[in-house]
Protein backbone atom coordinates (compact mmCIF):
# COMPACT_ATOMS: atom_id res chain seq x y z
CA UNK A 1 0.00 0.00 0.00
CA UNK A 2 1.13 3.05 -0.98
CA UNK A 3 1.01 6.27 1.84
CA UNK A 4 0.83 9.54 0.77
CA UNK A 5 1.18 13.02 2.46
CA UNK A 6 0.61 16.45 1.28
CA UNK A 7 2.62 19.57 2.99
CA UNK A 8 3.10 23.14 2.09
CA UNK A 9 7.06 24.26 2.53
CA UNK A 10 7.30 25.42 5.77
CA UNK A 11 9.90 23.85 7.73
CA UNK A 12 7.53 24.16 10.64
CA UNK A 13 6.26 21.14 8.68
CA UNK A 14 9.30 18.94 9.17
CA UNK A 15 8.10 17.60 12.03
CA UNK A 16 4.54 16.06 10.49
CA UNK A 17 6.70 15.03 7.62
CA UNK A 18 8.20 12.62 10.13
CA UNK A 19 5.41 11.30 12.20
CA UNK A 20 4.04 10.39 8.93
CA UNK A 21 7.07 8.42 7.95
CA UNK A 22 7.33 6.91 10.96
CA UNK A 23 3.84 6.18 10.69
CA UNK A 24 3.48 4.71 7.69
CA UNK A 25 6.67 2.22 8.09
CA UNK A 26 6.09 0.76 11.85
CA UNK A 27 2.99 -1.66 10.71
CA UNK A 28 6.02 -3.54 8.66
CA UNK A 29 8.57 -4.68 11.06
CA UNK A 30 11.32 -2.60 10.26
CA UNK A 31 13.95 -2.02 12.36
CA UNK A 32 13.52 1.07 14.51
CA UNK A 33 17.17 1.81 13.24
CA UNK A 34 16.40 1.64 10.04
CA UNK A 35 13.20 3.68 10.24
CA UNK A 36 14.95 6.37 12.23
CA UNK A 37 17.71 6.47 9.23
CA UNK A 38 14.80 6.75 6.38
CA UNK A 39 12.96 9.43 8.65
CA UNK A 40 16.10 11.95 8.47
CA UNK A 41 16.70 11.29 4.81
CA UNK A 42 13.47 12.25 4.34
CA UNK A 43 13.67 15.42 6.40
CA UNK A 44 16.93 16.42 5.12
CA UNK A 45 15.22 15.78 1.37
CA UNK A 46 11.89 17.58 2.49
CA UNK A 47 13.84 20.48 4.24
CA UNK A 48 16.27 21.33 0.79
CA UNK A 49 13.15 21.23 -1.07
CA UNK A 50 11.23 23.60 0.79
CA UNK A 51 14.65 25.62 1.42
CA UNK A 52 15.77 26.00 -1.97
CA UNK A 53 13.42 25.16 -4.46
CA UNK A 54 10.46 27.29 -2.35
CA UNK A 55 12.03 29.85 -0.33
CA UNK A 56 10.00 28.16 2.21
CA UNK A 57 6.72 29.29 0.84
CA UNK A 58 4.14 27.80 3.13
CA UNK A 59 1.52 28.20 0.28
CA UNK A 60 3.39 26.03 -1.47
CA UNK A 61 2.82 22.27 -1.87
CA UNK A 62 4.58 19.27 -2.68
CA UNK A 63 3.23 15.29 -1.84
CA UNK A 64 5.75 12.98 -0.40
CA UNK A 65 4.55 8.62 -1.00
CA UNK A 66 6.06 6.25 0.37
CA UNK A 67 5.74 2.34 -0.56
CA UNK A 68 7.09 -0.96 1.02
CA UNK A 69 8.01 -3.50 -1.15
CA UNK A 70 9.12 -7.17 0.69
CA UNK A 71 12.82 -5.83 0.35
CA UNK A 72 12.96 -2.44 -0.41
CA UNK A 73 11.26 1.39 0.58
CA UNK A 74 10.72 3.73 -1.87
CA UNK A 75 9.83 7.04 -1.09
CA UNK A 76 8.78 9.85 -3.69
CA UNK A 77 8.68 13.94 -3.44
CA UNK A 78 6.37 14.89 -6.33
CA UNK A 79 6.58 18.60 -7.40
CA UNK A 80 4.67 20.75 -9.46
CA UNK A 81 6.71 23.31 -10.46
CA UNK A 82 10.41 22.90 -8.42
CA UNK A 83 13.49 20.27 -8.05
CA UNK A 84 16.25 20.68 -5.66
CA UNK A 85 18.79 17.93 -7.54
CA UNK A 86 21.24 16.83 -5.04
CA UNK A 87 22.70 14.70 -7.71
CA UNK A 88 23.92 18.63 -9.33
CA UNK A 89 25.43 19.35 -6.12
CA UNK A 90 29.08 18.59 -5.12
CA UNK A 91 29.18 17.21 -1.99
CA UNK A 92 31.91 19.02 0.34
CA UNK A 93 34.19 17.33 2.66
CA UNK A 94 33.93 17.40 6.27
CA UNK A 95 37.04 19.60 6.34
CA UNK A 96 35.32 22.36 4.30
CA UNK A 97 32.51 22.36 6.10
CA UNK A 98 34.57 23.32 9.12
CA UNK A 99 36.64 25.72 7.61
CA UNK A 100 33.97 27.38 5.69
CA UNK A 101 32.13 27.42 8.95
CA UNK A 102 28.90 26.25 6.77
CA UNK A 103 26.12 24.89 8.82
CA UNK A 104 24.81 23.53 5.42
CA UNK A 105 25.68 20.29 2.88
CA UNK A 106 25.60 17.95 5.42
CA UNK A 107 22.27 16.66 4.65
CA UNK A 108 23.23 15.52 0.84
CA UNK A 109 26.02 13.49 2.65
CA UNK A 110 23.66 12.24 5.03
CA UNK A 111 21.49 11.10 2.44
CA UNK A 112 23.28 9.90 0.15
CA UNK A 113 25.38 7.78 2.56
CA UNK A 114 21.73 6.41 3.51
CA UNK A 115 19.55 5.66 0.79
CA UNK A 116 20.42 3.50 -2.13
CA UNK A 117 19.72 5.49 -5.25
CA UNK A 118 18.39 9.14 -5.70
CA UNK A 119 16.65 9.13 -9.27
CA UNK A 120 14.89 12.10 -10.89
CA UNK A 121 12.33 12.01 -13.77
CA UNK A 122 9.09 13.63 -15.15
CA UNK A 123 5.78 12.29 -14.42
CA UNK A 124 2.72 13.72 -15.93
CA UNK A 125 4.03 17.23 -15.75
CA UNK A 126 5.46 16.84 -12.50
CA UNK A 127 8.99 16.62 -11.25
CA UNK A 128 9.50 13.09 -9.01
CA UNK A 129 12.19 12.71 -7.02
CA UNK A 130 12.18 8.95 -6.33
CA UNK A 131 14.09 7.53 -3.22
CA UNK A 132 15.23 3.49 -2.49
CA UNK A 133 16.42 1.83 0.35
CA UNK A 134 16.85 -2.13 0.43
CA UNK A 135 16.13 -3.29 3.88
CA UNK A 136 18.00 -5.18 5.80
CA UNK A 137 16.46 -8.47 7.67
CA UNK A 138 15.68 -8.06 11.60
CA UNK B 1 11.04 21.26 18.77
CA UNK B 2 13.51 22.06 21.34
CA UNK B 3 13.31 23.00 24.48
CA UNK B 4 17.01 24.48 25.49
CA UNK B 5 17.88 24.96 29.55
CA UNK B 6 21.45 26.09 30.76
CA UNK B 7 22.88 25.35 34.37
CA UNK B 8 26.09 25.73 35.51
CA UNK B 9 28.20 23.31 37.49
CA UNK B 10 31.80 23.64 38.97
CA UNK B 11 32.82 26.49 36.12
CA UNK B 12 31.26 24.15 32.88
CA UNK B 13 28.48 25.24 31.35
CA UNK B 14 25.65 22.35 30.95
CA UNK B 15 23.50 23.06 27.31
CA UNK B 16 20.43 20.94 27.98
CA UNK B 17 18.55 20.56 24.46
CA UNK B 18 15.27 18.68 24.98
CA UNK B 19 13.26 17.13 22.20
CA UNK B 20 14.06 17.38 18.01
CA UNK B 21 16.93 19.40 16.69
CA UNK B 22 15.59 19.88 12.74
CA UNK B 23 16.08 22.89 9.78
CA UNK B 24 13.27 24.94 12.20
CA UNK B 25 14.71 24.57 15.42
CA UNK B 26 19.05 24.06 14.65
CA UNK B 27 18.85 27.89 15.26
CA UNK B 28 17.76 27.87 19.09
CA UNK B 29 21.13 25.83 19.68
CA UNK B 30 22.78 27.91 17.89
CA UNK B 31 21.83 31.02 19.77
CA UNK B 32 22.64 29.26 22.97
CA UNK B 33 25.94 28.34 22.02
CA UNK B 34 27.00 31.10 20.68
CA UNK B 35 25.79 33.13 23.79
CA UNK B 36 27.87 30.81 26.11
CA UNK B 37 30.46 31.73 24.13
CA UNK B 38 30.53 35.36 24.42
CA UNK B 39 29.98 35.37 27.96
CA UNK B 40 33.13 33.71 28.09
CA UNK B 41 32.95 30.11 28.76
CA UNK B 42 35.86 27.36 27.54
CA UNK B 43 34.11 24.15 29.20
CA UNK B 44 30.73 23.51 27.67
CA UNK B 45 28.83 20.27 28.15
CA UNK B 46 26.01 19.44 25.78
CA UNK B 47 23.94 16.99 27.50
CA UNK B 48 22.39 15.21 24.91
CA UNK B 49 19.89 12.60 27.23
CA UNK B 50 17.05 14.38 26.24
CA UNK B 51 17.77 14.58 22.67
CA UNK B 52 15.27 12.65 20.70
CA UNK B 53 16.59 13.61 16.59
CA UNK B 54 18.29 15.75 15.46
CA UNK B 55 19.10 16.32 11.55
CA UNK B 56 21.90 17.93 9.31
CA UNK B 57 20.94 21.41 10.59
CA UNK B 58 21.88 20.61 14.16
CA UNK B 59 24.87 18.74 13.41
CA UNK B 60 26.40 21.65 11.39
CA UNK B 61 25.49 24.21 14.32
CA UNK B 62 28.44 21.55 15.77
CA UNK B 63 30.45 21.88 13.35
CA UNK B 64 30.42 25.50 12.73
CA UNK B 65 32.20 26.52 15.98
CA UNK B 66 34.62 23.45 15.67
CA UNK B 67 37.33 26.58 14.42
CA UNK B 68 36.49 28.93 16.61
CA UNK B 69 36.48 26.61 20.05
CA UNK B 70 39.91 25.60 18.82
CA UNK B 71 41.07 28.87 18.34
CA UNK B 72 39.79 30.43 21.54
CA UNK B 73 40.70 27.16 23.50
CA UNK B 74 37.05 26.22 24.78
CA UNK B 75 36.73 22.09 24.93
CA UNK B 76 32.89 21.01 23.90
CA UNK B 77 31.95 17.79 25.03
CA UNK B 78 28.94 16.06 24.55
CA UNK B 79 27.12 13.05 26.11
CA UNK B 80 24.58 10.99 26.87
CA UNK B 81 23.48 10.29 23.23
CA UNK B 82 20.78 8.29 22.34
CA UNK B 83 21.52 5.31 20.37
CA UNK B 84 19.56 6.42 17.34
CA UNK B 85 21.12 9.92 17.58
CA UNK B 86 24.37 8.91 18.23
CA UNK B 87 23.84 6.87 14.39
CA UNK B 88 23.24 9.97 12.88
CA UNK B 89 26.65 11.43 14.12
CA UNK B 90 28.31 7.99 13.16
CA UNK B 91 27.13 7.66 9.19
CA UNK B 92 29.16 11.45 9.00
CA UNK B 93 31.93 10.61 11.09
CA UNK B 94 31.20 13.46 13.17
CA UNK B 95 32.27 11.01 16.04
CA UNK B 96 35.76 11.53 15.02
CA UNK B 97 35.15 15.33 15.28
CA UNK B 98 33.67 15.74 18.16
CA UNK B 99 34.32 14.91 21.66
CA UNK B 100 31.50 12.73 22.57
CA UNK B 101 31.34 10.34 25.71
CA UNK B 102 28.40 8.07 27.59
CA UNK B 103 28.34 9.67 31.57
CA UNK B 104 28.45 12.63 32.15
CA UNK B 105 31.27 12.03 34.96
CA UNK B 106 33.19 11.33 32.15
CA UNK B 107 31.99 14.18 29.97
CA UNK B 108 33.16 16.72 33.29
CA UNK B 109 36.14 14.92 33.53
CA UNK B 110 36.56 15.04 29.76
CA UNK B 111 36.08 18.87 29.37
CA UNK B 112 38.76 19.48 32.45
CA UNK B 113 41.35 17.48 30.85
Amino acid sequence: MKHSYKVGCSIQNLRGIREFIRGALRPFGISEMQISELVLAIDEMSSNLMIHAHQCNPDDLFELTIEVQHDKVIVELVDEKNVFDINAFKEPSLGELISEKRKGGLGIRLVKSIMDSVEYQQRDGHHVCRLTKKLQKT
Amino acid sequence: MVQIKRMQQDGTDIIIPVGEIDAASSIELDLTIAKSISEGNTRILIDCTGLEYISSAGLGVFMSYIEEMQDKNIRMVLFGLHHKVANTFNILGLNRLLTIVQTKEEALQAVKA
